[in-house]
């Protein structure tokens, strides 16, 4: 470590996590480490071990008189809307009343004097239920029709007469499983009775303002008399997008019930059996395509299992279909998308929020489509990608201005030696019986904005203190992604102050309020401009009484590492702030941002969701073993676009983490449900995220240097919380390169995700059975 | 037991700390945040399978202290009678220790939350690796090992071998030198006051007696008494099922079931022995139990738990029982009428059923050690580490004059129990390698099981996998280099190679 150097801070520079010490010291603080009020009580959630049907009858006498046990609450204490739906549509109750729509749906809640207590108590309850016959699976939910919401469409072009001129076809299906999203910490809430009949949440949540809102509802108040705090959050991915919201809004339920405060924390297996994941998609496609591989039009069919309520899946949904083209241009194409209703948790936000899902689809046909007219999968890719001035038209009819995928992959392409390496491992499948290798590159495409444009907006709130140190606030959470120090750098170059100089607080709707979530990768955009601003108001501030008070013209005033220079003047920025406030002048300060140019009809499925997009490509090699499945990515190489970095540190840390998850969801992260509906991986134990060992010593990530934002975005720096997720993919197409070569490459091997060591001995199994036939 | 101390007894950090066990049941991790206020320590999963809440365990051990890292979630509190307990909080409270350093210059932490666990494993490793005299920087696979048992979502492990490399090239903090000789001092004089444990409250009682004689005094006035060694499934029991452990006879405090001992024909390991102490022994047999061993669990839950265990346990997904059967392995069954022998495939009756009964303990495994014999194991999980098997094939065999002798083959995850493929060896013995034999076992071995299918796989896949294993096993009897995907020999160079550099 060299010596701390003077001024250190402005966007750009890789400075470490603002938590960092405290994390590797234990001392950052966790909703469950805050130091609890005298009194604190514990919830916990209480089941029917029955998946679906009618409530007949509950007793919870014995739950009443378990020991420790303060109270019981059932559907019935709810005093305002027994609902925490993120649309507001009622579809999902704060605690089930007359009927059951999934395995482990909460239907009452204890409050005991210990979490043990709580949590004993919880299994006493004796809940009759009708049960009824549960739609589980996207099949069954298709052949009944249940749906969470209306089927939508979008599409550009005669597709039918396209497709049918075609002189090439190809179709299949792509399967993927849904992913828990396994933050280390689990769902939590602490709730403190409040005056006026209001109540403080400290919760673990990326969407404060709709945690207010919900809990609010629940209470019948109106959101001023509810407080949420956020300070960090051991991970989010998107599971505390919405689904923060049911136990915040029962903690506050309680606390309001008792007048005490009251802690809800989810241990790990109700967390998993109750909260919401990623959507498992089914994606039926048929394309048409020329000689030379070249797509003429392409009809895809989505669907996917919503579970029982709708939550964000008409979102989720939009951005499958929105993304169904990944990097390619279909000249005429049509998008369907059915979203079934099933009694299984209600799936929900996660990281990449059904882009992965809709882009596996499009890496799908573009391998079916090599393998047909006998060409590297990466020269099909290249040319289909969009174009630039042509073929740029999305099948939303939105122009792609900003294309950079040709540059991007070509450099990828030289960097991680894609043509040798596709020649060693084909002459290494050649003489190796069991251990077969294979190799993919593909890229990633993603839209940045909200899809519904309201979203699309962002506060922060800045204090200048008369010492000249800085307090910081805005809307956006900290999960782990550095959202405060990179909005941090941007504060410190507005007003070219040390980082240390600013304080970094906690998310909290007394001071930012109707935040969006921290969502859509849209973290720092939103609220870096917004901080931008704020800090640009205080400046223009500063700059005007500085001109006044020291008669020098404006133009002749600029903020320099730490210091003023007024005229010939040099003032230090905390001089000049004392000096301005015994003027008089205002040292506190607002910001607001939205995002220009962006509008969306999801009904019709045209206009412009995104301002802009996000690229990277990645290549990857994976070995498989033929006689048991299992499977090892052995090198990854990553060029990625994040326009002009606020933080290259962090940047990366997205992206390597995101490729890392992506491989999980595409791997070994495999949810299984029995046949009544019970999920049975609901712990580590059972679920697998990748672990240390899963992570290639031969791993590249590289920032591509030429990448600029084209749009005005704060520095022209890019979004990158999601997009490096869908790197993964080329995990998962080199695994079916690899088996593909059981048949000398003659047959394409149908592989769902997750390519588990069964999934892939099945493909294996599949294609012998073609060569013997 | 005579002269039982009450209260448990250890090193917090570096404080003597006594506590009133008023709950047998009450676990480490819980003491840590609740009572002591150390909230450094995360629980995770309340498991042993995310190691948020690793903690060093300081013991006495040979010439010194050992620090093991261990997952406080499913460690009983009176497990850590005369021990030493290390929490995040204690690593930096002087100065700054190297890995929390590191981890922070690396980028190690995003969201934080598994991170005390990370800071915990990576400070056993770097002790572990201070303590060798070697100027040799740790590896990668030291690195993966060590933090097998340790998930984080966020950075995808980069940035966290990279703060290990670092962490790791550095000396043992000089503060950390001069506190360990102090605990020493302590625990040594703790242990050698010779009382054993008994805490007795309303809710029950931990008792750990120190000799085999307290432990049959015990027993027999306490029939229905746990007996608890790593509590690597026991701790689940509590913290998973809900269940509260009224009587509970921790065998970790008694020598007599500690002891490893080997001649030319034989191994014979104490039940009480941990996975990770039996482990190097284990591994010289072969190297497939090297590589099983190493992805046994984790570290953590390795330094938990314990050979006996695995086996007493009875589950028909433990890794050691197929291995150790396959090897010809028998049990030392003790109770106060004397000690039985068995062999080890008849200890598993049915499931959830061994033959063990009332007032008995294993004590010990008894394994023989024949260089003619041809041994191999795969195991097949969804993830390399810290999984349990889908599939566990053990196969050994003497081969002479192509002919093949002393067949034994066993298989976990495939029955109820741990269990032999009798058809299967039948069709192979006294038979040669050809694929005549292959093909006949392999329909053997189909009849042998009726696997289930559940979220490990399905009972076609176990079925068709354990076929596999035996064509595995016939191609290694045949093959000198049969290609192994987790051997980094069979992609030599290619992490070397020159790629443009990230």
């Amino acid at each position: 470590m060299g010596e701390r150097p003077e001024f250190r801070g402005v966007a750009g520079e890789a400075l470490r996590h603002d938590s960092a010490l405290k994390h590797t010291t234990g001392e950052a603080l966790y909703v469950d480490d805050i130091f609890e009020p005298a009194g604190t009580l514990y919830l916990a959630p209480g089941t029917a071990d029955v998946t679906c049907g009618c409530i007949l009858r509950m007793d919870l006498a014995a739950v009443r008189e378990a020991p420790g046990v303060v109270s019981v609450l059932t559907a019935a204490d709810v005093p305002g809307n027994n609902d925490v739906s993120p649309t507001g549509c009622g579809d999902d109750p704060l605690l089930a009343k007359s009927e059951l729509h999934f395995h482990r749906q909460p239907v009452f809640a204890v409050i005991a004097r210990s979490y043990q207590e709580a949590r004993s108590a919880a299994r006493l309850g004796k809940i009759d239920v009708a049960p009824s016959d549960p739609i589980l699976t996207i099949d069954q939910a298709l052949k009944a029709g249940t749906f969470v919401s209306e089927q939508r469409q979008m599409g550009r072009g005669d597709w039918q007469t396209a497709l049918e001129d075609a002189p090439h076809h190809a179709k299949g299906t792509a399967w993927s499983g849904g992913q828990d999203h396994f933050y280390l910490e689990g769902q939590v809430s602490l709730a403190v009775p409040a005056e006026d009949g209001g109540v403080h949440i400290y919760c673990s949540t990326q969407h404060p303002s709709e945690v207010q809102h919900a809990t609010a509802t629940v209470l019948g108040l109106t959101d001023r008399s509810v407080t949420v705090e956020v300070r960090r959050m051991g991970g989010g991915f998107g599971g505390k997008e919405t689904q923060a919201a049911q136990w915040a809004a029962l903690a506050a339920l309680a606390a309001v019930k008792t007048g005490q405060a009251v802690k809800c924390r989810l241990d790990r297996d109700d967390d998993m059996l109750m909260t919401g994941k990623r959507h498992e998609f089914k994606g039926d496609w048929h394309v048409g395509f020329d000689d030379e591989g070249r797509i003429m039009a392409a009809d895809i069919h989505l669907a996917s299992r919503c579970g029982f309520s709708r939550d964000l899946s008409d979102p989720v949904n939009d951005r499958a279909m929105l993304h169904a083209d990944n990097a390619y241009f279909y000249p005429a194409v049509r998008i369907r998308s059915d979203r079934c209703r099933t009694h299984t948790v209600s799936n929900t936000a996660f990281r990449g929020f059904g882009g992965p899902q809709g882009m596996l689809v499009a890496e799908q046909m573009i391998q079916a489509i090599a393998h047909q007219v006998g060409k590297d999968p990466l020269d099909v890719r290249k040319i289909n990608f969009y174009g630039r001035g042509t073929r740029d038209l999305t099948p939303y009819h939105m122009q792609v201005e900003d294309f950079i995928l040709d540059d991007l992959v070509e450099e990828l392409e030289v960097t991680s030696r894609y043509r040798q390496r596709r020649q060693e491992i084909g002459e290494y499948n050649l003489s190796s019986p069991i251990v077969r290798r294979g190799l993919a590159l593909t890229p990633v495409k993603f839209g940045i904005s909200f899809t519904n444009t309201i979203f699309n907006q962002a506060g922060a709130l800045l204090h200048v203190y008369k010492d000249g140190s800085i307090q910081l606030n805005h809307g956006g959470t900290e999960m782990g992604q550095g959202l405060f120090i990179k909005v941090a750098q941007v504060v410190a170059q507005e007003l070219q102050v040390d980082i240390d100089q600013i304080q970094i607080t906690a998310t909290h709707t007394g001071k930012v309020p109707n935040t969006s979530a921290t969502a859509a990768s849209s973290g720092s955009d939103l609220n870096g401009m917004a901080a931008m601003n704020a800090a640009r108001t205080i400046r223009r501030r500063l700059t005007a009484f500085a001109s006044n008070h020291y008669g020098v013209p404006e133009t002749e005033i600029a903020f320099y590492s730490g210091r003023i220079q007024i005229g010939a003047r040099k003032v230090s920025f905390s001089d000049l702030v004392m000096e301005a406030y015994l003027n008089r002048v205002q040292l506190s300060a607002t910001g607001f941002y939205r995002t220009p140019k962006i509008h969306w009809d999801p009904i019709t499925a045209t206009g412009r969701p995104f301002y802009y997009f996000a690229y990277g490509a990645a290549v990857t090699e994976v070995a498989i073993d033929l006689l048991t499945g299992e499977n090892r990515v052995i090198a990854v190489d990553i060029l990625h676009d994040v326009g002009r970095s606020l933080n290259p540190a962090v940047d990366k840390g997205q992206i390597e983490g995101g490729f890392i998850q992506g491989m999980g969801w595409l791997t070994t992260e495999e949810l299984w449900w029995d046949t009544s509906g019970r999920l049975k991986t609901h712990a580590p134990s059972t679920y697998k995220i990748p672990t240390c060992s899963d992570r290639p010593e031969h791993f590249r990530i590289r920032i591509f240097e030429a990448g600029k934002n084209p749009e005005a975005t704060i520095y022209r720096s890019k979004a990158v919380g999601e997009p490096p997720l869908m790197l993964a993919l080329s995990v998962h197409q080199a695994i079916v390169d690899a088996i593909s070569s059981v048949n000398a490459y003659r047959d394409l091997p149908h592989l769902p995700a997750p390519a588990t060591p069964e999934a892939i001995l099945n493909a294996v199994d599949a294609l012998r059975e073609r060569k013997a036939a | 037991m005579q002269n039982a101390r009450g209260r448990v007894r250890f090193l917090l950090g570096s404080q003597p700390t006594e506590v009133e066990l008023a709950d047998p049941n009450l676990t480490l991790l819980d003491y840590l945040r609740t009572h002591a206020r150390l909230t450094g320590t995360k629980e995770g999963c309340a498991e042993g399978d995310c190691g948020a809440c690793t903690v060093l365990i300081g013991e006495v051990h040979d010439q010194g202290l050992r620090y093991l890292p261990t997952n406080a979630c499913i460690v009983l509190l009176g497990m850590v009678d005369n021990k030493q307990v290390l929490t995040v909080e204690h690593l930096g409270r002087e100065k700054i220790h190297p890995v929390q350093q590191a981890m922070a210059d690396q980028h190690g932490s995003q969201c934080g939350f598994c991170t005390p666990g990370f800071v915990m494993s990576l400070a056993g490793l770097q002790w572990a690796a201070s303590c060798k005299n070697e100027s040799t920087p740790v590896d990668r696979a030291q690195i993966d090992e060590y933090l097998a048992g340790n998930l984080c979502r966020c950075t995808g492990y980069g940035p966290i071998v990279s703060a290990a490399r670092e962490a790791c090239s550095a000396p043992l903090p000089e503060s950390w030198q001069a506190h360990t000789a102090v605990a020493e001092t302590t625990l040594r004089a703790w242990q050698n006051q010779g009382q054993p444990l008994c805490c007795t409250s309303d809710r029950g009682f931990f008792a750990a007696p120190r000799s085999r004689a307290d432990l049959h005094t015990i027993m027999s006035d306490h029939p229905g008494a746990t007996l608890l060694a790593g509590a690597t499934d026991i701790g689940l029991w509590i913290t998973k099922w809900g269940q509260r452990l009224s009587a509970v006879i921790y065998l970790g405090q008694i020598p007599e079931l500690q002891r490893l001992v080997q001649n030319d024909e034989k191994l014979e390991i104490g039940a009480g022995v941990s996975l990770q102490d039996a482990s190097t022994t284990l591994s010289e047999i072969s190297p497939d139990l090297n590589r099983l061993l190493r992805r046994f669990g984790s570290r953590q839950v390795r330094n938990q738990g314990t050979v006996g265990g695995n086996i007493a346990n009875g589950s028909p997904i433990g890794d050691l029982p197929p291995v150790l059967i396959a090897l010809g392995a028998r049990l030392r069954i003790a109770s106060t009428g004397g000690v039985r022998e068995i062999p080890l495939d008849t200890f598993f009756v049915d499931y959830g059923q061994q033959d063990l009964a009332p007032g008995e303990f294993v004590e010990s495994v008894v394994i023989p050690l024949d260089r003619d014999l041809r041994f191999r194991c795969w195991k097949i999980a969804k993830r390399f580490d810290q999984d349990i098997s889908a599939v566990l094939g053990a196969f050994a065999a003497k081969l002479e004059g192509g002919i093949v002798r002393e067949v034994r083959i066993c298989f976990g995850g495939m029955a109820a129990t741990p269990k032999r493929a009798r058809q299967c060896e039948a069709a192979l013995t006294g038979q040669p390698l050809d694929h005549e034999t292959l093909a006949r076992a392999r329909q053997a071995l189909a009849t042998d099981f009726d696997p289930i299918t559940d979220m490990r796989a399905s009972a076609h896949y176990r079925q068709r996998a354990a076929g596999n294993l035996l064509e595995k096993y016939f191609l290694a009897m045949t093959t000198t280099d049969l290609p192994d995907l987790y051997d980094e020999k069979t992609w030599p160079g290619l992490s070397n190679q020159s790629f443009a550099n990230g």
